[in-house]
């Protein structure tokens, strides 16, 4: 049973490395310290800072628009793009299907330069628009995986069951098809969202002077160090994101038992 | 007899604090083929797996070879496993799969070399070394299976419900082959299926399990003509069974009725046997004679149902006395629904079942 | 009906097709094509053929950068590996609730950006930070140690910021295998070691290669984790493209590094697809 313990060590010592800069941060929000450096006191003063600190607020609320207007154009564009790859033949479909894993392989760095360059080419301005345009082309090809797995052979049969019964396409994807790949959609939304947030390399290259996204903001800060206001506010992140990763996580597992049902 | 093989000693296995298998004792003889026959969840794949040492053993000893193996690590017993659904290692072909075993123990490749080159002309799998298991057909890789197990030289084969996701042509193939490797390569096999056929068609000896005991232990005929219990009778072959009553005890037999039924039968005594007690009666449909006309001894009933199944015809008949019979008969007879027969019980073909009664 | 179903396949497919053409040809078109340009000294680009830029990468001081990164983006794949494996073999033997719970709390990290995660390890690593601070304490130590602004740090941050995408192939990899291939093998003889060379690794080996391109190529890449936890003194492939793009404006050579690593991507893809990976399963998360 020793080995038993040994084994359970290994796993909890996997966890404390994967945790432990986050409950770090989380712990020195509370800190009277302005540095974060030695744990003094308990306070809520960061909390009550951190909504006075416009410059770190406007940069969440970019942050948050970006990836709320991203992970809806992304999901919208993966998923009917999935069902597109999925049901029709066209010349170049073979290329379109390659072309779509380019962004989950190569490094974001390459993705990020290039954009930056193909903007610059076309002449396009900097600043919001390009951030989500970008984010939105480095989700998509998550969405349209993620999708993918949902579809099968059997969904075809679906469709033509609707179709038979006399439903229009237009109503047949949104009562058969859709509902079908839903799991898959809400997942690939999910992956989005939260890559959307969690990027740095490229709204690095993209984001321009004039805009400033939570990342960009705290990069700049650790040069000149960072105040426990930023951890106030990613700690609020943690908790917004872990809630929205639950519930979704819920809905996926709720369906999964229905399906099994029926 | 040949000498004891393998020695269950009162073993008992637990899991969550719910006994599997309770005091469960069983040999088994060299070079025999023994068969665990259960429905699922009987404990049979549990016995099985304690003796491969796959599972641990609750309560008792397993002794192998004379030797306690309680509690000896699986990969030093001298026992292999035919796994159920084969468990061939999907990146390596026959060759690989086959020779595993032998490369593990670190035998120099030479012997190795032989050992596999003979052990695949016994299974005939020769050409067939470089396929992967996914480029085999369902009964090669059955083969690939045995080989594998048969290759290690070891003193006893387990085999778990190891033709079961054949088709029913193949099984039936594959079982009269099994069956010739058995004898082949003198190695006791210990098989453990839920398909009464297979039991009937390969095994030496027969071991009934039902709720992690052994119900009846004995050679497929004497199980089929003789069956202890009415759960062994109903899972050998098919069966009609008759509740009836001790009527008299005489000096060294008994006279039993069924159940209001004016036709007596006479068996010899049990010490046991008393007067009014229950008793069981079982007659195979096989061994009912029918009649159009009223002979001696026999009762009359009304033809519920007829089934043609091939060479024979099964009737399912309602007689007086309340009972529900099924009789088989070959297809000669032309009868037809709701017909009225009169069908005779020969008494050397009823047994009577003292075990359990009423189980059903 | 039939022209109907031909306005839907317009509608289904148009988006994906632009998308894919504008965002992802296009763009890496146009870099390679930038990779064959000069560019003068203000910043501007030339459009004049050479290979120059190939030249520069192979000839002078930034083969050794790359080789360098390489060396850090192998360690950390490899340390990702070595975590995994016994990570996803010890939850294997646990409860399927167990397991689906754990490896979802692998996840959570993820939920905060990568940066402010990157902050929590300066918080932690700094001389005056709290490991050292801890060992000081206690006097294990006398000395604080240096923990970052060195290689160390880089590929503590590394491994931290990429152990999941090992970790999660690598799981369902390794909890696919069937129960009873292990079960043969023991029975057959092999020992735990045996077990793990002759049946575990090559069943997961496309698991493996699976995390090990989702490592390695943000490992060469994350310029933001060498700036932080190197300090600016350790140069990887990603802080050089950075570099050329933003401050020493020369994109054609940054764009030849980059078609570098996309030439390097796509063998490692070949490798992983010869070894029986999907690339559905790539960056599944």
């Amino acid at each position: 049973m020793k080995n038993k313990t040994l084994k359970n060590i290994f796993i909890a010592l996997v966890f404390i490395f994967l945790f432990l800069p986050i409950i770090i941060l989380v712990i020195y929000s509370f800190n009277t310290s302005k540095m974060n450096i030695i744990f003094e006191g308990f306070t809520f003063e960061w909390y009550k800072t951190m909504l006075t600190n416009t410059d770190l607020l406007e940069a969440f609320a970019n942050t948050l628009i970006i990836a709320i207007t991203s992970t809806i154009a992304s999901t919208i564009i993966g998923t009917i793009g999935a069902v597109g790859l999925y049901k029709y033949n066209f010349p170049f479909k073979g290329l379109i299907n390659k072309l779509i894993y380019i962004p989950i392989v190569i490094p974001e760095i390459v993705l990020g330069i290039s954009l930056l360059s193909i903007y610059t080419l076309m002449k396009l301005e900097l600043g919001m628009p390009t951030l989500i345009l970008s984010h939105i082309a480095f989700s998509i090809p998550f969405v349209i995986v993620s999708v993918r797995s949902n579809l099968s052979p059997l969904i075809t049969t679906y469709e033509e069951a609707a179709q038979d019964l006399g439903a229009n396409p237009l109503n047949t994807f949104f009562k058969v098809t859709l509902p079908a790949i839903m799991p898959g959609v809400i997942s690939g939304a999910t992956l989005s969202f939260t890559l959307s947030l969690d990027d740095v390399v490229i709204s690095y290259f993209t984001a321009g002077p004039g805009s400033n996204t939570l990342p960009l903001k705290i990069y700049s800060m650790i040069k000149t160090g960072i105040t426990p206001d930023v951890n106030a506010l990613s700690t609020i992140m943690l908790l917004v994101t872990t809630a929205i990763i639950t519930v979704s996580a819920i809905y996926q597992s709720r369906n999964i038992a229905e399906g099994g049902k029926s | 007899m040949n000498k004891v093989l393998v020695r269950l000693e009162n073993i008992s296995k637990k899991y969550n604090d719910k006994y599997v298998i309770k005091n469960l004792s069983l040999d088994v003889y060299e070079g025999e083929f023994l068969t665990l026959l259960g429905s699922s969840g009987c404990g049979k794949t549990t016995i099985l797996r304690m003796i491969s040492g796959l599972e641990h053993v609750t309560e008792g000893k397993i002794y192998i070879d004379d030797v306690d193996v309680t509690e000896v690590d699986p990969t030093k017993r001298e026992v292999n496993t035919i796994f159920q659904n084969f468990a061939l290692f999907p990146h390596m072909n026959t060759w690989d799969n086959i020779s595993f075993g032998l490369r593990m123990k670190k035998i120099p490749s030479e012997e190795i070399e032989k050992r596999v080159k003979k052990v695949i002309k016994l299974v005939k799998l020769e050409g067939f070394e470089d396929r992967l298991p996914s480029q085999l057909s369902g009964g090669q890789q059955q083969r690939v299976a045995i080989a594998r197990g048969i290759v290690m030289n070891p003193k006893v084969l387990l085999l778990d419900e190891s033709l079961c996701s054949l088709d029913l042509k193949l099984k039936r193939k594959m079982q009269l082959e099994l069956k010739k490797i058995q004898k082949q390569s003198g190695i006791t096999f210990i098989y453990v299926t839920h398909d009464q056929d297979e039991a009937l068609t390969m095994s030496d000896r027969i071991v009934i399990i039902e709720k992690g005991q052994i119900e009846q232990n004995d050679t497929p005929q004497n199980i089929y003509r003789n069956p202890k219990t009415v759960f062994a009778a109903d899972f050998i072959g098919e069966s009609n069974i008759i509740p009836s009553i001790i009527k008299e005890v005489l000096e060294d037999s008994i006279k039993v009725i069924t159940n209001e039924d004016k036709i007596p039968f006479i068996f010899s005594k049990y010490e046991s046997d008393k007067k009014n007690d229950k008793i069981n009666l079982l007659i195979r449909p096989e061994n009912i004679k029918l009649s159009k006309n009223e002979l001696k001894n026999s009762i009359k009933g009304v033809v519920k149902d007829v089934v043609y199944d091939g060479s024979v015809t099964k009737l399912f008949i309602d007689t007086e006395g309340d009972l529900n019979l099924k009789v088989n008969t070959n297809g000669n007879i032309d009868i037809k629904e709701e017909e009225e027969i009169y069908l005779k019980l020969d008494e050397e073909f009823v047994v009577p079942i003292r075990g359990k009664q009423n189980e059903k | 009906m039939k022209s109907n179903n031909k306005v839907f396949k317009y509608i289904f497919l148009s988006p994906v097709v632009i998308y894919s053409i504008i965002l992802i040809l296009l763009p890496l078109i146009y870099i390679l094509f930038l990779s064959f340009c000069k560019s003068d000294s203000y910043g501007g680009v030339i459009y004049n053929f050479t290979l120059s830029n190939y030249l520069t990468i192979i000839n002078t001081t930034y083969i050794k950068i790359l080789l360098k990164s390489s060396l850090i983006g192998i360690l950390t794949t490899f340390i990702c590996i070595c975590i995994s494996y016994p990570f996803a073999l010890i939850l294997r033997e646990k409860k399927e609730e167990v397991r689906n719970l754990m490896t979802k709390l692998v996840m959570i990290p993820f939920l905060t950006n990568s940066l402010i995660r990157t902050y929590g390890w300066i918080v932690l690593l700094r001389k005056n930070g709290v490991i050292n601070n801890t060992l000081l304490g206690t006097n294990i130590i006398t000395k604080p140690l240096e923990l970052m602004y060195n290689n160390f740090g880089i590929i503590i941050g590394m491994t931290y910021t990429l152990l999941p995408f090992m970790i999660l192939p690598v799981c369902s990899a390794v909890f696919k295998i069937d129960n009873n291939i292990i079960e043969a093998a023991r029975d057959l003889g092999a020992k735990p070691l045996q077990i793990f060379k002759n049946i575990i690794i090559p069943e997961t080996i496309s698991g493996v290669f699976n995390g090990s391109l989702m490592v390695f190529m943000p490992a060469i890449g994350y310029f933001f984790i060498s700036d932080i936890l190197g300090g600016g003194k350790v140069m990887i492939i990603g802080n050089l493209i950075k570099n050329q793009f933003l401050t020493a404006r020369n994109w054609p050579l940054g764009s030849a590094i980059s078609i570098f690593l996309i030439i390097v991507t796509f063998l490692l893809v070949r490798v992983y697809q010869k070894t029986g990976g999907k690339l559905d399963d790539l960056g599944g998360m």
